[in-house]
């Protein structure tokens, strides 16, 4: 019982050959299509990985390339064949090939499912490793004469003005932390000696922001010490300024941003998964159909296409019991776990007598 | 003497078509080119509007999108007149539009280079213009409840963050202008007033810069106030500190841009006038060798193209006459026909002198 059969004409397979090889030419397309975009993303986040902890974040786009490289290779070849199909006596040169062919191919769009996939569930890494990057980055903010971390101040103070954000999960982080290097603080002042003497950590906390989470928008200057204190500066509240500063924190927004590249991303892939899967399917059909065309004899007969011969059940059962012949192949016995030195019963059709036979006795006298 | 003749077979003037086809088409592709290029310039401009005071340097923009759109359609007639160039019963038409059109191609180019010439030479407006913009900008910074100008703040702000600058000349700018808004002083404290007071306008004035100045390369955190005094701020040196803020000028940062902009435009310009060129001589041998192949026997022969039929200077005689001619023809002038009459009068004397034997011999 074959799984959806459908009758093929002459014209009709040479229809279906023709459309396969402009299909399989646009798959090339998207195929560099997919290439470019794990590329891009990989780009993106080698960009901030300053900012990123050390988790395994590339695996994502590796795996698109790696998927794109492959779906040029194999729609290249899908092309060849396809072109060749019109042809019976072209087709003759693949026909060993085809089969192994749609198998491989079929397994690629499993990998090109599990990359889409992997798209989306790459999220929650993601905010793993920002969270604990940015917090890391704001500790070193101050420490620009320390080699490998100088230029941390930079890249906090460019990524909090170009996504408009301040702190890890908001301004209040710079409250927590000593952002201003021990080399610009003035021992020998009392304020600074009280601010240090009062934190358990010696630290010079202050309620205070760089200049980088200043927000353009305000109507007014910004201000960015002494943000808690209404005294300190006139006509000013705290709690309901929200003008002042940017609200938003840092980790949110880049997580936002890559959110939404991934989300387009994931869904191009998608796309691409449904179109493999469509060409797949069209040159299954071509495949049995040109087979069954040459078990018939004749070039020009109309043929059956199928996607399984049997019933979905039935053909699993018959490759398990394949693979596991093949297994088989390569065994000595199961039966005494393939030890050699094991005695086993000789089943050969020559047989030399019984075993215990005593040696005969010469009883010939000289 | 024709200028540059050369001497064309049927087969060199079937591909000097094909050839000139081909060109003709490039050349519309260019002049594409040269619109978007006009149209971008344009939108680069009109983004810094606001610290602009006046729009004289967008007669650049405007003129290449002009020449751009001109240029897609002469080039577009010159690829029809190319497919026809080689039927002699369609080519005759095309005469009186050839001349209008050679007229129009060699404006177009004419205009390229103005707009390479303008681009250089409009740099002084410019500047002129940013500067006047730019002080009013700074002036109205604090302005952000004045309907008309409330986006000021934004806008000077956004424009030194982008172009990493500060002020117009410098960051001492700022320190001439009132930029914080007396709606965010306190009036009644010693400090506001004292300052206040020390002016003679009555102004707010402080050597402090808004947070935009600052430079995110600096090692050390941000110092907006008390810029001036070396003994406000824990080891810092006024006259030697110089990565604490942007030291260039809004003013230098924006014509640098915008000659850069122009001037990396200047050989793609170039190359669209050579082509243009190109075109043009190409399309006149076109016409001339096969007008002259149209005039043969033989159509099937060789004939001659030429860019002049007689040298430069009987050219140009020629044409002084004729238009001479087309403006005497529509003159109905009382001196011209006493001229006339004085004429006839002449040369009726002359006659009579003719006709009467000398006197006296």
């Amino acid at each position: 019982m074959a799984v959806l059969k459908v009758k093929f004409t002459k014209t009709r397979r040479d229809k279906l050959a023709q459309i396969l090889w402009i299909l399989n030419w646009i798959s090339v397309v998207t195929g560099v299509i997919l290439f470019s975009l794990g590329l891009f993303l990989k780009v993106e986040l080698k960009k901030r990985e300053e900012l990123m902890a050390e988790k395994d974040i590339q695996y994502v786009p590796n795996m698109l390339i790696a998927v794109g490289l492959i779906a040029c290779v194999i729609n290249f070849l899908g092309g060849k064949i396809c072109y060749d199909c019109v042809d019976t006596t072209n087709f003759l040169r693949w026909k060993l090939i085809m089969l192994p062919y749609i198998v491989c191919t079929f397994f690629f769009t499993l990998c090109v499912l599990v990359g889409a996939l992997m798209c989306y569930s790459m999220h929650w890494e993601l905010e793993e490793a920002l969270n604990l990057g940015l917090t890391q980055a704001m500790r070193f903010y101050k420490d620009t004469d320390m080699p490998g971390r100088c230029f941390l101040k930079h890249t906090v103070d460019m990524l909090q003005i170009q996504f408009q954000c301040c702190g890890n999960s908001g301004y209040k982080d710079w409250f927590q932390i000593q952002w201003i290097s021990n080399r610009y603080l003035d021992m020998s002042k009392k304020e600074v000696v009280d601010r240090l003497r009062s934190n358990v950590e010696g630290k010079f906390l202050m309620d205070g922001v760089p200049f980088s989470c200043c927000n353009i928008n305000s109507p007014r200057p910004c201000i960015q010490q002494q943000i808690t204190n209404n005294s300190a500066h006139f006509n000013y509240e705290h709690q309901t300024e929200d003008q002042n500063l940017w609200m938003k924190g840092c980790r949110e927004a880049l997580l936002e941003y890559y959110t939404h590249l991934l989300q387009s991303i994931g869904l191009t892939v998608l796309i691409t998964w449904l179109f493999e899967l469509s060409v797949l399917t069209g040159v299954r059909y071509l495949q049995t159909s040109l087979e069954n065309m040459l078990r018939q004899g004749d070039p020009n007969s109309e043929s059956d296409g199928w996607l399984l011969e049997n019933s979905l059940m039935e053909t699993a059962r018959t490759n398990l019991s394949i693979i596991k012949s093949l297994g088989k192949g390569n065994q000595i016995d199961t039966a005494d776990n393939g030890d050699p030195n094991i005695d086993v019963p000789s089943t050969s059709k020559a047989h030399y007598g019984p075993d215990n036979v005593p040696p005969k006795q010469k009883t010939e006298t000289n | 003497m024709a200028l540059l003749k050369m001497k064309f077979s049927q087969q060199r003037r079937v591909r000097l078509a094909q050839g000139l086809w081909l060109l003709s088409w490039l050349a519309v592709t260019c002049g594409a080119f040269i619109f978007c290029l006009g149209v971008y310039i344009k939108i680069e401009l009109l983004r810094r509007d606001e610290v602009m005071e006046n729009t004289e340097i967008h007669v650049v923009p405007n003129l290449l999108m002009m020449v751009g759109l001109a240029s897609i359609g002469a080039n577009w007639v010159a690829s029809r007149v190319c497919q026809d160039s080689l039927d002699p019963s369609r080519f005759p038409r095309w005469n009186v539009i050839l001349l209008v059109w050679f007229a129009v191609a060699t404006l177009l180019c004419c205009l390229l280079l103005a707009v390479v010439v303008l681009s250089y030479a409009l740099q002084g407006r410019l500047e002129e213009s940013l500067k006047v913009g730019l002080r009013n900008g700074i002036r109205f910074y604090k302005d952000t409840d004045v309907p008309g100008r409330c986006f000021q703040k934004e806008t000077i702000d956004r424009l030194q963050m982008e172009f990493r600058c500060c002020g117009n000349n410098n960051f001492k700018d700022w320190f001439e202008v009132q930029w914080v808004s007396n709606r965010y002083l306190d009036f009644t404290s010693q400090e506001v007033k004292d300052r206040i007071r020390s002016n003679v306008d009555g102004r707010y004035l402080l050597d402090g810069v808004p947070f935009s100045c600052c430079n995110p390369v600096s090692p050390r955190p941000c110092l907006q106030y008390q810029l001036t005094d070396s003994r406000a701020h824990y080891n810092y040196e006024y006259q030697s500190e110089e990565l604490n803020l942007y030291s260039r000028g809004c003013r230098q940062a924006l014509t640098d841009y915008y000659m850069g902009l122009m001037n990396s435009t200047g050989p793609g310009v170039l190359s669209v006038i050579l082509i243009q060129v190109s075109v043009i001589l190409s399309m006149r041998y076109l016409q001339t060798a096969v007008e002259g192949a149209m005039a043969l026997e033989a159509p099937e022969g060789e004939s001659e193209g030429y860019i002049l039929e007689k040298g430069v200077k009987e050219t140009y005689a020629d044409i002084r006459e004729k238009v001479n001619n087309l403006l005497k023809f529509g003159q109905v002038d009382p001196a011209s026909e006493d001229a006339g009459a004085e004429e006839g009068e002449k040369a009726a004397e002359a006659m009579e002198k003719a006709a009467t034997p000398p006197p006296a011999s």
